[in-house]
């Protein structure tokens, strides 16, 4: 390995012929090529999926309502299905045990929101002081809505960042300043920002009890929402989540008398069920990319044999040549084997570089829904390298052998 | 210098046995120049063969240079050759890919020589055949006769204590034979030892010696008044 005769001998041979070096090079360095960017892409598409869910609890679950579409106990389809507090309230009672955050939620309409002379062109929603869990929310000043603010009815309001960046600007401070909502004051007590992006951030919040009596809400409700109490595993909260969901929709049909089977009067959507589908998704699509990239290895291997083989044929006779002169056949294996090595690592590595450095300078650029950083585990890549290499030495470790033992007057004989 | 007693040697041919060398009593001093000549299949190139450790016999006694030569695996053959022989074949043998220095300097690899060292004896060895100018070019710039020479320096510069050449004019003309037999007769007059296997009576005429094979026996072997090339040459 550290005979210097021996590398020069190598290069020698190597540099006098390039083309056969080359395409062997080359089909090494593409199979690793190929194997690592798709390796990456397929991280990236994990991450990606990975990144939508992270936008909101993952665990939430959001019941809205629209028409009914079908005619049930003497009721003609066209209805509007619209919830109540005691709805919410039932629902709380009933599943307390499974219930970890809750929120109702009451969308505030026809109202017109103004600091100081400019109007602020914003939705306002009333909701508990649940939701900013349920909507994976941090606050970056003051507080969010609390049960008091719910029991006081108080006017108090909680802005988001986008919208002090857009109405509070030189820096003013919000805190304690007041909008005014269709002539009615409004405190500003937090600031709040959402991990989901900007388009989360289109919205005020204020007390649900002060949404409905002050806008001539009565006891409707626009949402519900929930977070479920954490379950062992992924696998018990889909089920978990998936049977509270089912019960809830029953008990709003129910009340509301809607038909069982009316698929659009009561909605309510699981992001578990979803997430679910997600994930199983990316396995599938990772499944496929390493299946892919294994038989693209599987190739580079049968390349690199393939063109092992040929050129241990090729050599036959210098092989010959070689032992007539003294070479042991030790020495001609160790040669092939050297060679073939020294070839398999060198374009591997830099498949594998070339590859590596293609993801981290286009992959934080690439800014496609669901695919997020594209990258690869280094060590994940670095084995494949080895593998390649080890199946090159193997695939010309036996017909360098063969080659080695053949006897001389006979290699010497082949044309 | 090489030693025979009783050689036998036998091909296997599907079921049938292909006795070819019958028993074979011949011994070499240091110096001489034998040509071993026959008809094809009189089994004169398995001699050569079996004398280069390049096949073994079935049964006898070889002795090269008081060294007993039995037992051979692939490596001790090796070891053997690389020490004791140099051979020079009717095809020339030169590897493709390397120039004339590099193909003369291939025995010395094995034999361990730095490569500074390889070179400079490769360089005087050609010189010595008159090819020193042509050191840098490929076998297949030059001609077959420059390509004999080159093969024959390859043989010489590992220092063997036998040269063994097989049909070395074989493939080449007439003229062309006569310069390679001038330069061979040159290198046995600087005291080694060749043997070649012919079946040209005029290159046999060379020789200092004459050994005739004929279906695997001696049948004759004379000493014989060498003709020199250069008496040839106009």
């Amino acid at each position: 390995m550290f005979d210097i005769e021996r590398w020069q001998e190598i290069f020698d041979t190597i540099r006098k012929n390039k083309l056969r070096t080359f395409l062997t090079g080359l089909s090494v360095a593409s199979g690793i090529f190929i194997l690592v960017i798709l390796l990456g892409f397929g991280q990236g598409m994990q991450n990606g999926i990975a990144k939508e869910f992270a936008a909101d609890a993952s665990n939430r679950i959001w019941v809205w309502t629209q028409v009914t579409t079908k005619e049930y106990k003497g009721l003609n389809p066209g209805r509007r299905i619209e919830l109540k507090n005691e709805n919410y309230d039932y629902v709380n009672s009933r599943f307390s045990d499974n219930l970890d955050k809750k929120s109702p939620v009451y969308r505030v309409r026809d109202v017109s929101v103004n600091y100081g002379k400019e109007t602020i062109g914003y939705s306002i929603q009333g909701v508990s002081s649940g939701f900013q869990f349920i909507e994976n929310q941090f606050l970056s000043q003051g507080r969010f809505i609390n049960q008091s603010d719910e029991e006081s009815v108080a006017k108090v309001i909680v802005i988001s960042n986008k919208i002090k960046r857009e109405y509070f600007k030189n820096g003013e401070d919000p805190m304690g300043e007041y909008l005014d909502l269709s002539g009615i004051k409004f405190k500003i007590i937090g600031v709040f920002g959402d991990v989901g992006g900007e388009r989360e951030e289109d919205r005020m919040f204020i007390p649900i009890t002060t949404a409905q009596r002050v806008f001539n809400g009565a006891n409707q409700v626009n949402n519900l929402s929930y977070t479920l109490q954490p379950a062992e595993s992924f696998e018990q909260a889909v089920v978990e989540s998936m049977q509270f969901s089912q019960e809830l929709k029953s008990y709003l049909q129910e009340v509301h008398s809607v038909a069982p089977d009316d698929g659009s009067a009561i909605n309510v959507y699981n992001t578990l069920e979803n997430a679910k589908r997600f994930y199983g998704l990316t396995g599938n699509i990772k499944f496929f990319f390493w299946f892919v990239g294994i038989c693209t290895i599987i190739a580079g291997v049968v390349g690199v044999s393939n063109i092992m083989l040929i050129v241990v044929k090729e050599r036959t006779r210098e092989i010959g040549i070689r032992k007539a002169l003294g070479a042991k056949p030790i020495s001609i294996v160790g040669m092939i084997l050297h060679e073939a090595i020294f070839v398999t690592a060198i374009s591997g590595f830099s498949g594998l570089v070339f590859s590596m450095a293609l993801l981290e300078l286009v992959g934080p650029l690439i800014e496609v829904d669901y695919i997020l950083n594209p990258s690869v585990n280094f060590n994940v890549a670095l084995s494949t390298v080895f593998v390649l290499i080890l199946a090159g030495a193997l695939a010309g470790f036996f017909p360098a052998w063969r080659a080695a033992h053949i006897h001389t007057i006979d290699a010497l004989r082949d044309q | 210098m090489i030693e025979i007693k009783n050689l036998h040697k036998s091909y296997k041919m599907g079921s049938n046995s292909l006795h070819v060398l019958k028993g074979i009593n011949f011994s070499v001093e240091e110096g001489e120049l034998v040509a071993i000549m026959g008809s094809s299949g009189s089994g004169k190139s398995t001699l050569l063969n079996i004398l280069g450790m390049l096949d073994e016999a079935d049964s006898g006694e070889y002795t090269l240079d008081g060294v007993p030569i039995k037992n051979l695996n692939e490596t001790k053959a090796a070891n053997y050759r690389n020490k004791f022989l140099g051979f020079v074949f009717q095809s020339f043998n030169l590897i493709n890919y390397k120039t004339a220095m590099e193909n003369v300097a291939l025995p010395l690899y094995y034999q361990r020589v730095a490569r500074k060292e390889r070179e400079k004896k490769a360089l005087m060895y050609l010189e010595r055949v008159g090819l020193k100018e042509w050191a840098t070019h490929l076998p297949s710039e030059l001609s077959g006769g420059q390509k004999q020479r080159v093969a024959i320096a390859r043989a010489m510069a590992a220092e063997p204590k036998v040269l063994l050449a097989d049909e070395p004019t074989g493939a080449l003309d007439s003229k062309t034979s006569l310069e390679v037999m001038e330069l061979i007769q040159k290198i046995n007059d600087d005291g080694n030892t060749i043997l070649i296997v012919t079946h040209e009576a005029d290159i046999a005429q060379m020789c200092k010696r004459i050994v005739h094979l004929k279906d695997g026996v001696i049948v004759e072997d004379k000493k014989v008044k060498q003709v020199r090339a250069s008496s040839y040459v106009q």
